[in-house]
């Protein structure tokens, strides 16, 4: 089954309470997907330095011997890294030899990323959603399927700079895709089938393609049944299977864009009754972004 | 009349109540607020009664109801009024997948769009849908009317069997054994009537929808697929 909830902002003022509106579109969807939760949220960004998102094993000490240009801040078991872009590969470097235990699930610009197993509300809790600021967020409620309920199966994954995608279905050619990418130098973490989703859009990007393109081919690529969310640093875009197999709802307000897998997800959001709430259609690309 | 509000009400105690409805009720008319997109709201009703629901709600709205009159005031998830008996559902917005899917009878309206499937399987149920409908609608349609003022989607009326499609709009593509056929007189005068039925404006001409329906290719076995075998 699973949940997707989306939130644009269009309206600065609201960026305040992007984790808060999140936050409660998510605890809705707990009844689609309660194994486990994760969200990427699009906050501030520094255009020369790079956010890592780090988690798994013993995160003390980390900050320390990184030095003082890197800053860090703790959220439960995850670890957000901010350095100079210039570090980026040293101290990536330096964790995969000094500390193996821990993993890098996001990076980029302005993107963190946050995933655990557990009811979605509690999830949201330990990482204090609430309090954070942004742009744009995406988040995914799991009832898995085709992988076991562990964290590093949780959504959203990220296989590009501020790049994160979130899935509801299941896709068939997972594995023959992923022999297809491994080759091409995109590298899995997980036995994840949307995993390779997002790395294959991460492919498609890096050769050049568009995100709207990358999208489109998808439809043509993979096989199985998907409504896709996908995050970049501007904004967000979704994308249904040709049949629509999984449900979809969106409203737009002058104030923001929001994605539901149902409307329940959207009831809590200011101004819902007079949104424009209506369903994507079925193998269309729909795009939103910042200039 | 009745007017429950489902932010204090929980949708089983509104189901319950009006599951218990007798016949010849006075409680004829209800109100319903705060829907909010819940799932499964006024199901399984059999009674006289008029219900109005003030707001989107979620899946299986109006499903499996007998006689009664319910209008939503918003849009509808998955499902709406399946396997309806009899009796009017309008959607004032838009519906989602599903509409009026293995419906018996009864009259189904919706405003808006319906998406995709809308009319699966329906089986005698009249669908007059003012926007446009999604891909696969009318999929094994057995029987009963589905009016389209829009467009329709890929795959019209796939493996349809005796169900009668019309469509003003464009149709993206016909599903398998599904034809267009001849608007005959009796059929101008059957489209009339639902779209009178369904309060749309009589601007609205006959002569500008085109009939589907079944080409009957799939009713028996054809004797040169003998050989998939």
């Amino acid at each position: 089954m699973c949940g997707i909830v989306g939130l644009f902002i269009k309206d600065i003022s609201l960026q305040p309470k992007l984790g808060s509106l999140l936050a409660g579109m998510l605890a809705v969807m707990s009844d689609r997907g309660p194994d486990s939760a994760g969200f990427a949220v699009y906050g501030a960004g520094d255009a020369d330095r790079v956010k890592l998102t780090v988690r798994g094993g013993s995160l003390t000490g980390i900050a320390e011997a990184l030095g003082k240009d890197v800053t860090c801040a703790i959220h439960d078991n995850h670890l957000i890294l901010s350095l100079p872009k210039d570090r980026e590969t040293a101290v990536r470097r330096w964790l995969a030899a000094e500390r193996p235990d821990v993993k890098i699930i996001g990076s980029g610009q302005r993107i963190e990323l946050y995933k655990e197993v557990g009811l979605p509300a509690a999830v949201a809790e330990r990482f204090n959603l609430e309090t954070m600021a942004g742009t744009h967020a995406i988040g995914h409620t799991r009832m898995a399927t085709e992988s076991a309920v562990t964290t590093a199966g949780a959504h959203p994954f990220s296989t590009g700079a501020d790049q994160c995608l979130v899935h509801n279905g299941s896709l068939s050619n997972h594995h023959s895709l992923r022999r297809m990418l491994e080759p091409k130098g995109i590298s899995f973490e997980t036995d994840n089938d949307s995993e390779v989703a997002a790395g294959y859009l991460s492919w498609k990007l890096r050769e050049g393609a568009t995100l709207e393109q990358a999208l489109e081919s998808s439809l043509v690529d993979l096989d199985g049944f998907f409504t896709f969310v996908v995050g970049t640093e501007n904004g967000f875009a979704v994308v249904r299977d040709p049949i629509s197999c999984k449900p979809a709802v969106m409203a737009e307000t002058d104030r923001y864009v929001a994605f539901g897998t149902e409307y329940r997800a959207l009831v809590g959001l200011p101004g819902i009754e007079k949104a424009r709430v209506f369903e994507p259609e079925p193998a269309r690309v729909y795009a939103w972004e910042h200039n | 009349m009745q007017v429950v509000d489902l932010a204090k009400t929980s949708k089983r105690d509104l189901n319950s109540r009006l599951h218990a409805l007798v016949p010849n009720t006075n409680e004829t008319h209800w109100r319903i607020e705060n829907p909010n997109g819940q799932h499964s709201l006024v199901v399984g009703v059999d009674a006289p009664v008029t219900i109005e629901i003030v707001g989107h709600a979620g899946y299986y709205c109006a499903g499996m109801t007998k006689q009664a009159t319910i209008l939503i005031e918003g849009n509808v998830g998955v499902g709406v009024a399946e396997n309806m008996m009899s009796g009017k559902v309008h959607v004032k917005g838009d519906a989602s997948q599903a509409a009026g899917a293995t419906a018996n009878g009864g009259l189904l309206i919706i405003d808006g769009d319906a998406s995709a499937r809308c009319g699966i399987s329906m089986k005698g149920i009249d669908i007059v849908v003012k926007g446009s409908i999604g891909p696969m609608s009318a999929f094994m349609a057995q029987s009963g009317t589905l009016v389209v003022l829009g467009d329709a989607g890929d795959a019209l009326g796939d493996s349809i069997y005796e169900a009668k499609l019309f469509v003003r709009g464009s149709v993206k593509s016909l599903g398998t054994d599904c034809v267009e056929k001849i608007l005959r007189d009796e059929h101008k005068i059957e489209l009339r009537r639902l779209l009178d039925s369904a309060g749309v404006d009589k601007a609205v001409k006959v002569e500008d929808f085109k009939r589907y329906g079944s080409a009957r290719k799939l009713y028996n076995f054809h004797v040169d697929n003998a050989s998939v075998y």
